[in-house]
C-alpha cells in the first residue's frame, strides 16, 4: 500500500494531467468515495472507541470528591492508592513476568517448530498442521478443570510457572503456523548461499534467517505477550496467594469490593491498559502487514 | 489467511528427507502440546464418567452416565446457559462482523489522518475483559456513569442502573463486548482487504457496476474465506468467552447471562464438583465441534466461487 496522494481531496483539477478526459471524469473518480462518507461514521466509531477510555482516565487522574468531566488538574492520589495500597505494584511485576516467559517460550518453541514446517517435508507434517489448527477450537475455558488437575499433581498450583505453561501452550499453534508462513517466504537461497560459505545450518539461520524475520517477531512476541497480559481465568484459577495475582486478578477483586472505590478501579485500569495499549501503538502496524504477509499466496 | 496453507507444499528444493533432524525441531510443540492439551482434554471425558468433588471425597467413584442423565434431565441451568451462549454468541459474532467489515472498509480508503485512526480505532483489541468491565461498569454505574451526566444536562432521567435491571442487562454486555470485539474483525478483514487487486474494480467500475454491485462481486466473493474462518474464531472465542460476563454480570441477574463455560467455571469454582463440571465441558467440546466441521461444510470453505 503506498500513501496515494491522488486521492487526497482536490486542491485544483488542472493540477493533474487528465488526457482524453472531460475535466469531471478523472481516472478514479467512480472509485472514490466522497469525504463526508469516510469522515462521518468513522467519527461517530471514534466516539465510540475513545469515549471509554477518557472515561476512565478523568475518573483515574480527577481528585477526589470533584465532579468534573476534564482531566484537570491532575491529581496521583488514586494511584498512589492502588500501587502501594492494593498491591498493584506487586501484581505488575507478576504479569510482566509471566508476560516476558512467555513471550520468549512462545517464540522460541514456535521458532523451531515453524522452521522444521517451512523447509523440510517429512511424515506427519500435515497431521501436525492440522492438529495445530484444531487446537484454535479448543475453549481455554474448558481446560480449567483438568489443567488445574495437571498443574497439581505437577507441584506448580501457585506458581507463576502454571501461567507460562498455559500462555504458551495456548498461544503456540498460532504463532508457529505464523512464522513457518514468514520463513516460508523468506528465499532459501539465501540460506544455501550461506551454507556454501562454511556456515553451520543453525549459523545460516541466525545470520541470514533471523533477521529478516524481525516485524515478524515483533507481531508473534507481542501476541504472547498482550494475551498473557490480559489472561484472567488461568490466573484466578491456578494461583490464590495474594501477593502472585496478576494485574486482572487484581483488577477483578477490586470491583468485587462490597462498595468500588471508583478512583482506585480507574487507576488500575490506567495501570492495565498502558502497557498493552503501549505495545499495540508499535506494533498494530506490523498487526495487519504480518497478517497480509503472513497469508497464503502459494 | 495462514489456515489455507494445510495441504500445500514448500515450495523450496526438498532437502533433509528422512532426516530426524525436523522431528527435533517440532519436539518442543508437539510435548508441550501432548502434555497441557491433548492429555487433560482426554482427562475431562475421564472425569465426566466419574463423581468427582474436590470437597466430598467420600463420595468419588465411578459414576458411569449419571453425570450426563443429571445434565439433560435434572438441570434446568444446563439449558438455561446453553440458550443463552447461542443468543450470545449470535448476536455478538454477527454485530462485530458487520461493524468490524464496515470499519475495514472505512480504514482501507485514502483519506487524511489514517494511519492514526486505525490505530485508535483497533486499539479496544488489546483490552482484557477484566479491564474492559472496570471501564464499563463506570460508564453504566448510575453516580458516575454516563447516564448521570445525561441526566445532568436534562437529557435523561436519573438512576438509571443498565447493569442491575433485567430488561437491558443483555444489550450493556453486548454492547460493551462489541466495543473490544469488532477491532478483530475490522484487523483481519483489512488485511484481506488489502490484497485485493485495485483493477479489478477500475475493471468493474469501467464496465459500469455501481459501487454496492463492486462490493457484492468484487470485494465480498474475495472476502469470504477469511470472513468464514474469521467468524468461526469468534465464535469458538465467544462462546468461550468468561472473562467479561464473569466480572461484569457474575452471570446474573438471576443467571440470565451465564454461559456454558461460565457454568463450568462456576461448578468447578465455587462448588468444586468437578466430575460434573467435566460433563458438562465434554457437552461443551461434543457441541462445538459439531457446530464448527458442520459451518465449514456449509459454507463450502475453501471452495473456489
Amino acid at each position: 500500500m503506498s500513501t496515494d496522494l491522488s486521492t487526497l481531496p482536490p486542491a485544483d483539477p488542472a493540477a493533474r494531467p487528465a488526457p482524453d478526459q472531460p475535466a469531471p471524469a478523472r481516472p478514479n473518480r467512480a472509485l472514490r468515495v466522497a469525504r463526508w462518507q469516510i469522515y462521518l461514521p468513522l467519527g461517530l466509531y471514534l466516539l465510540f472507541t475513545l469515549v471509554p477510555f477518557y472515561w476512565m482516565l478523568v475518573f483515574a487522574v480527577r481528585p477526589r470528591g470533584s465532579t468534573s468531566l476534564l482531566p484537570w488538574p491532575v491529581s496521583l492520589e488514586n494511584f498512589e492508592t492502588v500501587w502501594n495500597g492494593l498491591g498493584f505494584g506487586v501484581f505488575f511485576a507478576n504479569s510482566l513476568k509471566v508476560g516476558v516467559a512467555a513471550l520468549v517460550s512462545t517464540t522460541m518453541i514456535a521458532l523451531a517448530g515453524g522452521y522444521a514446517l517451512a523447509r523440510y517435508r517429512f511424515r506427519g507434517r500435515t497431521a501436525f498442521m492440522v492438529a495445530m489448527l484444531c487446537t484454535q477450537f479448543i475453549p481455554g475455558a474448558m481446560m480449567l478443570i483438568p489443567l488445574f488437575e495437571v498443574f497439581r499433581s505437577l507441584d506448580l498450583v501457585n506458581s507463576l510457572w502454571s501461567l507460562v505453561i498455559a500462555e504458551t501452550v495456548f498461544q503456540l499453534p498460532l504463532s508457529l503456523i505464523l512464522l513457518s508462513g514468514f520463513i516460508r517466504n523468506v528465499p532459501v537461497e539465501l540460506e544455501e548461499a550461506a551454507w556454501v560459505d562454511g556456515c553451520s545450518r543453525l549459523r545460516g539461520f541466525l545470520v541470514v534467517v533471523l533477521p529478516m524475520l524481525r516485524p515478524a517477531l515483533v507481531a508473534v512476541g507481542s501476541f504472547a505477550f498482550i494475551h498473557s497480559w490480559n489472561n484472567f481465568l488461568f490466573a484466578l484459577m491456578f494461583v490464590s496467594e495474594q501477593e502472585k495475582y496478576t494485574i486482572p486478578v487484581g483488577l477483578a477483586f477490586t470491583l468485587g469490593e462490597f462498595s468500588v472505590d471508583f478512583g482506585a478501579l480507574a487507576a488500575g485500569g490506567v495501570v492495565a491498559a498502558v502497557p498493552v495499549v503501549l505495545v499495540f501503538a508499535i506494533v498494530q502496524r506490523y498487526l495487519v502487514q504480518g497478517l497480509s504477509a503472513g497469508a497464503v499466496k502459494g | 489467511m495462514a489456515v489455507g496453507e494445510v495441504g500445500t507444499r514448500p515450495r523450496e528444493r526438498v532437502r533433509g528427507r528422512g532426516s530426524r533432524t525436523p522431528y527435533l525441531l517440532i519436539a518442543p510443540a508437539v510435548l508441550a502440546m501432548l502434555a497441557f492439551l491433548v492429555y487433560p482434554m482426554a482427562s475431562v471425558v475421564y472425569y465426566s464418567l466419574q463423581h468427582y468433588n474436590i470437597s466430598k471425597p467420600w463420595e468419588n467413584g465411578f459414576a458411569g452416565l449419571d453425570n450426563f442423565t443429571r445434565m439433560l434431565t435434572a438441570d434446568p441451568l444446563f439449558w438455561q446457559s446453553l440458550g443463552f451462549t447461542a443468543r450470545w454468541v449470535l448476536v455478538e459474532v454477527s454485530l462485530q462482523l458487520v461493524l468490524g467489515l464496515a470499519l475495514a472498509l472505512i480504514v482501507n480508503e485514502t483519506f487524511v489522518g489514517r494511519a492514526a485512526a486505525r490505530a485508535m480505532v483497533f486499539s479496544p483489541w488489546a483490552v482484557s475483559g477484566v479491564l474492559t468491565t472496570g471501564i464499563w461498569v463506570l460508564l453504566y454505574n448510575p453516580t458516575t456513569g454516563l447516564s448521570r451526566y445525561l441526566a445532568d444536562l436534562g437529557l435523561m432521567d436519573y438512576g438509571a442502573a443498565p447493569l442491575a435491571n433485567p430488561d437491558t442487562v443483555f444489550a450493556a454486555a453486548v454492547l460493551a463486548e462489541l466495543w473490544r470485539g469488532v477491532p478483530f474483525f475490522a484487523i483481519l478483514l483489512l488485511a484481506d482487504l488489502q490484497s485485493i487487486p485495485r483493477d479489478l474494480y477500475e475493471a468493474a467500475s469501467v464496465d459500469g457496476a455501481s459501487r454496492v454491485r463492486r462490493f457484492y462481486h468484487v470485494t465480498l466473493p474475495h472476502l469470504k474465506d477469511a470472513i468464514i474462518l474469521s467468524t468461526l474464531l469468534r465464535a469458538v472465542w465467544e462462546f468461550n468467552n468468561v472473562d467479561l460476563l464473569y466480572t461484569l454480570t457474575g452471570g446474573g441477574p438471576a443467571h440470565q447471562t451465564t454461559t456454558l463455560p461460565l457454568y463450568v467455571a462456576s461448578t468447578a469454582v465455587q462448588s468444586q464438583e468437578f466430575g460434573y463440571g467435566s460433563a458438562l465441558t465434554t457437552a461443551g467440546f461434543l457441541i462445538l465441534t459439531f457446530f464448527s466441521v458442520a459451518y465449514l461444510r456449509l459454507s463450502k470453505f475453501g471452495a473456489r466461487t
